[in-house]
């Protein structure tokens, strides 16, 4: 790179860095004040794009006109994230920590198909800003003018931000809440309120972010996800609840992404790297690298121990003997009765299941919150894959040592991942699991890059769908009484003694941090072993089995059934499976009923299905009695 | 009690329903459809209409083997496993007689893969990757779509007639840019071997910074550039190569940029003179188009895609491939689909016996902008069997059952 080409490409980095700052900014305060990890703060942002769109077609291609639109558009979305938080979250604060993400999942997919249904399908290119169509030339080269305005426009936000929390009222209440909500609210301070304020200011930075990119983005449907990975990753990278350091953070990702596509191919030593490619994770590897180093991120402050938001978790009860081989004889005559789809859905369900058990292994009992879940799957996944494709294996053998291979890539992330705690630690599983991801999908001759590895089928003996069944059903059954008997052994209470009280438990000798490290391992292992079923159940692999969706997906199925309760994930991963299958088959606007659905077993059981459902019965009992 | 009358009745009424048997066992022959619906929704709902516009033609004209036809439509979810999981259903559950569709190239090549297994028709609708009819072709899968490698190739000769000796390339970086890549690279340093690649960007699919990469190819001072970007990404990156000026004196290649889904959105700022590959669909003169569009438009108060035009000709592949097989036996239909030649909206179609790709075009041209919209100009139509390597080659990449 030139000289002149590493200014400009600075530029570009600081234009991209400021919608991304705008979004970023939005979700530290939400999360800081409210402790809701917020996956809807994407589809705000898109809201935003869309609102821009519409209302500049509206009011005409003037100065005014956009500038109108831009405004009004964030105002928007600011009031459609106080409908948010007044519908749904706020009924559910009480809930069990995390319990809102999964709210948040629905609203992803219910704004997702409003969208569509409101917009359309096709993407919708939004006009220039009038008077800003121009590019000014500097150092030879031509830079959109509007990018320049928008590299302003990151400081004056953040100046302004800065003022509103320093200088007003209702910015100390808002750091102070930040530091210790509780004391706030004993104070006397309307929480409510204050909540509905924080997700209003935070839902307009993320509408303003969005609308501000109306001249550089067409407004599209996909937009949500691709932006909320990145404002996690920011936040995270700045520091929770740093204002400052989501700025800095957003810079630092803007710039460097920049600089890889500017830098483009190099040969050294004869090797050729494109850095052009490493755009696709290079904000994972910052952010790993910035948590190795900060546990707290560039600017962040360790979290203040919380004063329990929610009752604390109620002690778990082992199903009885005789509940768990009834319902073992129940699944093991579904194939006799039921028809060949019903075999193969149950089998998609078998493998979820143990996965989803694996990760509610880690983020209930173990106290972990893993957002990065999908990673051991899809190495499990493609352990196995590749074992009996490219180093000729038997199917049996690759199917029994995928999980080995998945437990072994747990020990190293899992030795970085246990250093962290709370959502900083959840997001170093992401970025391990977007680096797995990563990895796979370019490296084309081994993984078979974006197609993945094809002619995954299981052994002759097992070909039959029945019997590959009972194969996985044995297997994945097997693996989840396994995980279930390691939660009341010594080694599991004193995993549950890690959760509750770090500081006793380190007082009465237990190597926390040791515990921790194996039970990553020991569940790695596990949702390898789930992957490796899965893949051979399916003949094929693709890098979506290490995806963000599949992480989600995963986290979605525990907090379903309930975070709390043992058998929860289990019914959990039946239900989401049972459901997108069914509904994805019987209405058009499948992702809208889903989130529906999602919500309103959300608002109705917040303590999860099987948690709910065994409220209901301890109540039900009590009355009798 | 059972008296000699109520006997009668009984006997009456079964015979009754004996008779209503056959009258049952012409229920529609269905056809397992499934793509990801809910990720392209740009491409795939013009896709469906097509298909709902073939499903009404095939059965207006009295339906194939004396039965109506139904197309029963999934969501994949844009996931090889989902999309293995509901072809399963659309045939034990459904019982869907075998099955078309999918869009991304993973998927398509998983549900091939299936297919191979279940030893099923697969005839895959839209996914663009060469390696389904070549590296990982397989006995049971067919493709209709004009593939990455000929769309590539209908491009070339307009390549080689400019001269231009520096190229820089962009490409969304998945199966589909990469494969695009590798084919211009090689047809181009075939016919022009003093050809230089000055530089190369490969933005994640619907992520590019194209500020950024505008500004790397420009610093690479490329007389031409090829680029195989779509959708949104296509989008930004026309938007900030014209303000910054990258554009000018450059000639620009860019694959499937002319067809309507991605045309379209573009408007005014439609790149005047790009060399793309496309569907004219206002300026087709053809009998066989013409009357797709009229029934189309009727039918839909809307203009077709080639989304359309692509969910339309699978339908009437599956149609006459059964037709011409007289049975739903697997075998069979597979054989009738060797060498199956039906007439499409794009003229003329054969499914290749040798590796299982139809042979339908495509529309080369350049892009111009009247009235405030993009539009095809100078275009030409390549028969696809003008485009794709010879048997020799073809041999080698496929692999022997």
């Amino acid at each position: 790179m030139t000289l002149a080409s590493f200014i400009i490409q600075l530029l570009n980095g600081l234009a991209a860095a400021a919608s991304l700052f705008l979004v970023s900014a939005g979700l530290s305060l939400i999360f800081g004040v409210t402790r809701i990890v917020n996956f809807a703060h994407g589809s705000l942002y898109m809201l935003g794009l869309y609102g821009a769109y519409s209302l500049i077609e509206f009011f005409g291609r003037t100065p005014l006109g956009f500038w109108g639109a831009v405004a009004l558009s964030a105002l928007a979305v600011g009031l459609v994230g106080v409908l948010i938080e007044v519908l749904v979250l706020r009924r559910i604060y009480r809930a069990p920590e995390l319990f809102q993400l999964l709210a948040t999942f629905a609203i992803v997919l219910v704004i997702k198909d409003i969208a569509l249904f409101t917009w359309g399908a096709e993407d919708l290119v939004g006009p220039r800003a009038p008077g800003l169509t121009m590019a000014v030339e500097i150092m030879g080269r031509r830079i959109p003018a509007y990018d320049l305005l928008l590299i302003a426009i990151g400081p004056v936000v953040l100046g302004a931000i800065w003022l509103l929390l320093t200088r007003t009222r209702w910015g100390a209440l808002v750091r102070a809440a930040t530091q210790d909500r509780e004391m706030v609210g004993a104070l006397g301070v309307d929480q409510a309120k204050l909540f509905t304020s924080v997700f209003f200011v935070g839902s307009v930075l993320a509408g303003l972010g969005g609308a501000l990119q109306i001249p550089r983005e067409p407004a599209n449907l996909e937009l949500d996800l691709a932006i909320i990975a990145d404002a996690f990753v920011v936040t995270v990278v700045g520091g929770l609840g740093s204002i400052g350091g989501a700025f800095l953070a957003a810079i630092i990702i803007g710039v460097a992404k920049a600089f890889c596509i500017g830098i483009g191919t190099v040969t050294w030593f004869g090797f050729e790297i494109s850095f052009s490619k490493l755009t696709l994770v290079v904000e994972f590897l910052i952010m790993a690298l910035v948590l190795v180093v900060r546990p707290y991120g560039l600017l962040g402050k360790p979290q203040a121990a919380q004063r329990a938001a929610s009752e604390p978790a109620p002690p778990l009860q082992v199903p009885s003997w005789t509940f768990a081989l009834v319902w073992l004889a129940l699944l093991a005559i579904v194939p006799l009765v039921a028809d060949r789809y019903a075999t193969i859905l149950l089998t998609d369900i078998v493998c979820f299941a143990l996965f989803s058990v694996s990760l509610h292994f880690i983020m209930g009992p173990a106290g972990m919150v893993s957002f990065g879940h999908a990673a051991y799957f899809g190495i499990g996944a493609y352990a196995a894959g590749l074992l009996l494709k490219r180093f000729g294996l038997p199917m049996e053998a690759a199917l029994l040592l995928a999980p080995v291979i998945a437990g072994l890539f747990a020990i190293v992330y899992g030795w970085f991942c246990v250093r962290l705690s709370g959502v900083y630690l959840a997001m170093l599983t992401l970025a391990f699991a977007q680096i797995s991801w990563s990895i796979v999908f370019q490296w084309d001759s081994v993984t078979g890059g974006s197609n993945g590895v094809f002619g995954v089928w299981p052994a002759a003996w097992l070909a039959d769908k029945t019997v590959y069944y009972y194969m996985a059903l044995v297997l994945c059954g097997a693996g989840i009484v396994f995980l279930w008997l390691v939660l009341f052994s010594p080694f599991g209470y004193a995993l549950r003694a890690g959760r509750d009280s770090p500081l006793r438990a380190e007082a009465i000798g237990i190597d926390l941090r040791g515990f921790q490290w194996a039970a990553f391992v020991l569940v790695g292992a596990m949702a390898g072993l789930a992957g490796a079923v899965y893949a051979f159940s399916k003949g094929s692999i693709s890098p979506s089995s290490i995806s963000i969706a599949q992480s989600t997906d995963g986290l979605i199925m525990v907090l379903l059934g309930g975070v709390e309760t043992l058998t929860g994930p289990v019914v959990g991963a039946a239900i989401f499976t049972w459901l997108r299958d069914v509904v994805a088959r019987n209405t058009e606007f499948w992702r809208a009923v889903m989130g529906g659905v999602i919500l309103l077993i959300v608002l109705l059981f917040p303590q999860g299905l099987v948690g709910g459902l065994k409220l209901l019965v301890t109540r039900w009992r009590e009355q009798r009695a | 009690m059972l008296t000699r009358n109520r006997l009668l009745a009984g006997t009456a009424a079964l015979v009754a329903l004996a008779l209503a048997g056959p009258a049952a066992a012409q229920a529609p022959i269905k056809i397992g459809e499934l793509n990801s619906y809910k990720v392209f929704p740009a491409f795939l709902e013009p896709y469906k209409k097509g298909i709902e516009l073939a499903v009404e033609e095939v059965n207006a004209a009295g339906g194939v083997l004396g039965r109506k036809i139904e197309v029963v439509s999934r969501d994949d979810n844009g996931n090889p496993g989902d999309a293995v999981r509901v072809a399963e259903e659309l045939l034990s559950r459904e019982g869907a007689a075998f099955l078309i569709g999918t869009f991304p190239s993973n998927v398509g090549l998983a549900v091939a893969d299936f297919a191979k297994q279940r030893k099923v028709l697969f005839i895959a609708a839209e996914p663009l990757t060469d390696k389904i009819v070549w590296d990982q072709g397989n006995a049971y899968t067919f493709r209709l779509r004009t593939s990455t490698y000929m769309q590539t190739a209908m491009l070339i000769p307009d390549a080689v007639k400019l001269k231009k000796k520096r190229w820089a390339i962009v490409y969304p970086n998945y199966e589909y840019g990469q494969s695009a890549t590798a084919a211009f690279k090689k047809l181009l340093k075939e016919k022009q071997p003093d050809v230089e690649f000055v530089a190369e960007q490969a933005p994640p699919l619907g992520k590019i910074d194209a500020g950024a990469v505008a500004q790397a190819l420009a610093d690479a001072k490329p007389d031409a550039i090829f680029s195989s970007l779509f959708g949104p990404d296509l989008a930004k990156f026309v938007r900030e190569g014209q303000t910054r000026g990258l554009f000018k004196g450059v000639e620009v290649f860019n694959l499937l940029a002319g067809e309507p889904e991605y045309l379209d959105p573009l408007k005014e700022e439609s790149p005047d003179g790009w060399y793309v590959t496309g569907y004219p669909w206002s300026e087709l003169k053809t009998p066989e188009h013409t009357k797709f569009l009229n029934a189309y438009q009727a039918k839909f108060k809307d203009y077709p895609r080639l989304g359309s035009v692509v969910g339309y000709a699978t339908v009437m592949s599956a149609a006459e491939a059964i037709k011409k097989a007289g049975s739903l036996d697997q075998e069979k239909l597979v054989a009738a689909m060797k060498g199956l030649t039906l007439i499409t909206p794009f003229g003329m179609v054969e499914y290749r016996a040798i590796d299982h790709q139809s042979t339908m075009g495509a529309y080369v041209g350049q892009i111009g902008v009247k009235d405030g919209k993009g539009y095809m100009k100078n275009w030409r139509f390549v028969d696809g069997k003008d485009a794709l390597p010879s048997d020799a080659d073809v041999q080698k990449m496929r692999p022997k059952n």
